[in-house]
């Protein structure tokens, strides 16, 4: 082989096992979903025969499917609100400066546990604490706030709120340490610039510290819009979607239409508009990444 | 340092300080706590912290159990695989990004980020059926081949953004001296980027433990579980022992909590990146 010929060869020498894996496992499988999405009943029929966008028709005229994004837009814009605002008031807790350094370690450990668990380990928890037995009730009892028992997770009408608290327990670390970061890159002399213009705490709050921040806060709705909305392991294993389907959400619709329903026509259709979903917004994170540099 | 004016804003940090670890560390210590309870003890009114029977019993029972250990060999097996895959397959893809141009590179890029927005639940439907077909199903490659997928790009990215500051004379002085590309790759680059392939490492393997939707999918039998869906399994084989899935929940939270004990700077910096530049 001539030296030009493999040194044109070579960057694809070091990327063939990545290229390999994308193709296969990732290039092959949504063409695959996509061509299921068009057949009727694929894998369970032998022979499908297709039907063009008729799923999509189907999926689109479903009001499980929409009361599935009704909820589902619940849980995602709730969860990303509360991340926000908690995430935000420790981060400034952790930034005052009146504060120790070795306090503030402490309690950044503390405040980032929730980021320490996996989906299950957070679900089994949720579920002992928020059982109609469980501590949380005591606590309502012992406080008076209601003489009856609470059964969060088992009644339609606030299981959807009880998994979304759940949510909000699990993710807002992200956030917080994210911020945090951010906040110890805004420049003091802003803050001093802002001070000698006679702005107080909450103007410099609005006038420094949000801008600055402006970047960082828009890449974390964004990245948590996908992740919220993608949600499955913590909701299937506390309430499965349920009771009936007060809290079922776009995949664990999807789920089931797949796997319990077997109606992998169906799945696949949800799916690719799920996909469709967050291609959109991660086209956006990237062109927002990309005018940030 | 304390400030010495302002006492109302002093005391109401400290009352928020306190509501915010109660709010975070609560359920960590009833977890906690109740793995170390007897079952019968767990949802006793009134609730207590510790127990007069406060034991390690619930603990033993899931050493005793080698269904359960092997769920978190499992985990620890699936996740070391993927770490060191990743990281092999991902410098090498870095490598041709950070120092070549070549025909299909911006495509190549672009399949890459947009990885990271496809959501898993899509691919599960096709990954079943080419799982089968390719003979993997209920196999340790199953779980280690679909996880690279999304390990993959997060290390590529990063690993590409240090190769990228370090010199490409490095390279050309150890092929001068007669040594080959891959020689100047392992031997010079890689050992310099080692606190960044932490973080990288720990971020994947946190990916890869925590993974439940293909891990629930793509495996059948109780001897290729991952602690994940095992805690889980857990719930309704041996209806509801508590003491038992507390003790597999901080067990199987173990790992992670260890890694950002003892790396929390690198741990920070994986976690992050996406967002803070």
């Amino acid at each position: 082989m001539n030296a030009k010929l493999k040194k044109k060869l070579t960057p694809y020498g070091y990327l063939l096992p990545t290229i390999i894996l994308m193709l296969i496992l990732l290039v092959i499988p949504i063409v695959m979903v996509i061509g299921y999405s068009l057949y009727d009943n694929v894998i369970a029929n032998k022979n499908p025969v297709f039907v063009g966008l008729s799923n999509y028709q189907k999926v689109l005229t479903n009001s499980d499917f929409w009361t599935a994004v009704g909820h589902t837009l619940f849980f995602v814009i709730v969860s990303i609100v509360a991340h926000m605002i908690i995430g935000m008031v420790f981060a400034l807790i952790l930034n005052t400066r009146y504060l120790g350094t070795r306090t503030k370690g402490i309690f950044r450990a503390i405040y980032a546990l929730p980021w320490m668990f996996t989906a299950s380990v957070i679900a089994i928890t949720w579920r002992m604490l928020l059982d109609p037995n469980g501590v949380l009730n005591f606590f309502i009892q012992f406080f008076h706030i209601s003489s009856e028992k609470v059964t969060f997770l088992a009644s339609r009408d606030i299981a959807l709120q009880s998994v979304t608290l759940i949510n909000i327990w699990s993710g807002y670390p992200f956030y917080m340490i994210s911020i945090l970061a951010g906040l110890q890159g805004i420049s003091p002399d802003l803050y001093e610039a802002a001070a000698l213009d006679g702005a107080d705490a909450v103007h410099s709050f609005t006038g420094v510290t949000i801008p600055q921040l402006r970047p960082i806060l828009i890449s974390l709705i964004m990245l948590d819009f996908v992740w919220t909305l993608q949600q499955f392991a913590l909701i299937w294993m506390t309430t499965g979607g349920g009771p009936v389907n007060a809290t079922e959400t776009v995949s664990t619709w999807i789920y089931k239409q797949g796997f319990t329903k077997f109606q992998y026509s169906m799945a696949s259709t949800g799916a690719v508009i799920l996909l469709i979903v967050c291609t959109i917004i991660g086209i956006f994170y990237v062109r927002h990444q990309k005018a940030e540099e | 340092m304390i400030g010495k004016q302002k006492k109302p804003v002093k005391v109401l940090i400290i009352i928020l300080l306190i509501l915010g670890a109660i709010w975070a560390g609560f359920p960590v210590l009833w977890m906690l706590s109740n793995s170390f309870k007897t079952n019968a003890e767990i949802f006793e009114f009134p609730p207590k912290l510790i127990t007069e029977n406060f034991s390690f019993t619930a603990y033993a029972k899931i050493f005793q159990n080698p269904e359960q250990v092997r769920f978190f060999l499992n985990s620890y097996a699936i996740s070391g695989i993927v770490v060191v895959l990743t990281l092999f397959i991902g410098i090498m893809a870095s490598y041709a990004f950070s120092r070549f141009e070549f025909r299909g590179k911006a495509l190549i890029n672009t399949v890459i980020v947009a990885v990271q927005a496809v959501p898993p639940i899509t691919l599960l439907i096709p990954y079943l059926s080419l799982i089968v077909t390719l003979k993997l199903f209920n196999t340790y490659w199953a779980l280690v081949l679909t996880y690279l997928v999304f390990t993959l790009p997060y290390c590529i990215l990063m690993v590409t953004g240090y190769l990228n500051t370090m010199p490409r004379a490095l390279d050309e002085a150890v092929m001068i001296d007669g040594g080959s590309r891959w020689t100047a790759l392992w031997k010079i680059l890689i050992p310099s980027a080692i606190p960044g392939l932490i973080s990288v490492g720990m971020y994947t393997f946190m990916q890869a433990w925590n993974e439940y939707l293909f891990a629930l999918t793509l495996t059948k039998t109780n001897d290729m579980r991952t602690v994940p869906v095992g805690i889980n399994l857990l719930m309704g084989q041996h209806a509801y022992e508590w003491n038992q899935m507390m003790a597999m929940s901080v067990l199987g939270s173990l790992p992670i909590l260890v890694l950002f004990l003892f790396f929390q700077k690198y741990f920070i910096a994986g976690m992050t990146a996406g967002a803070v530049k």
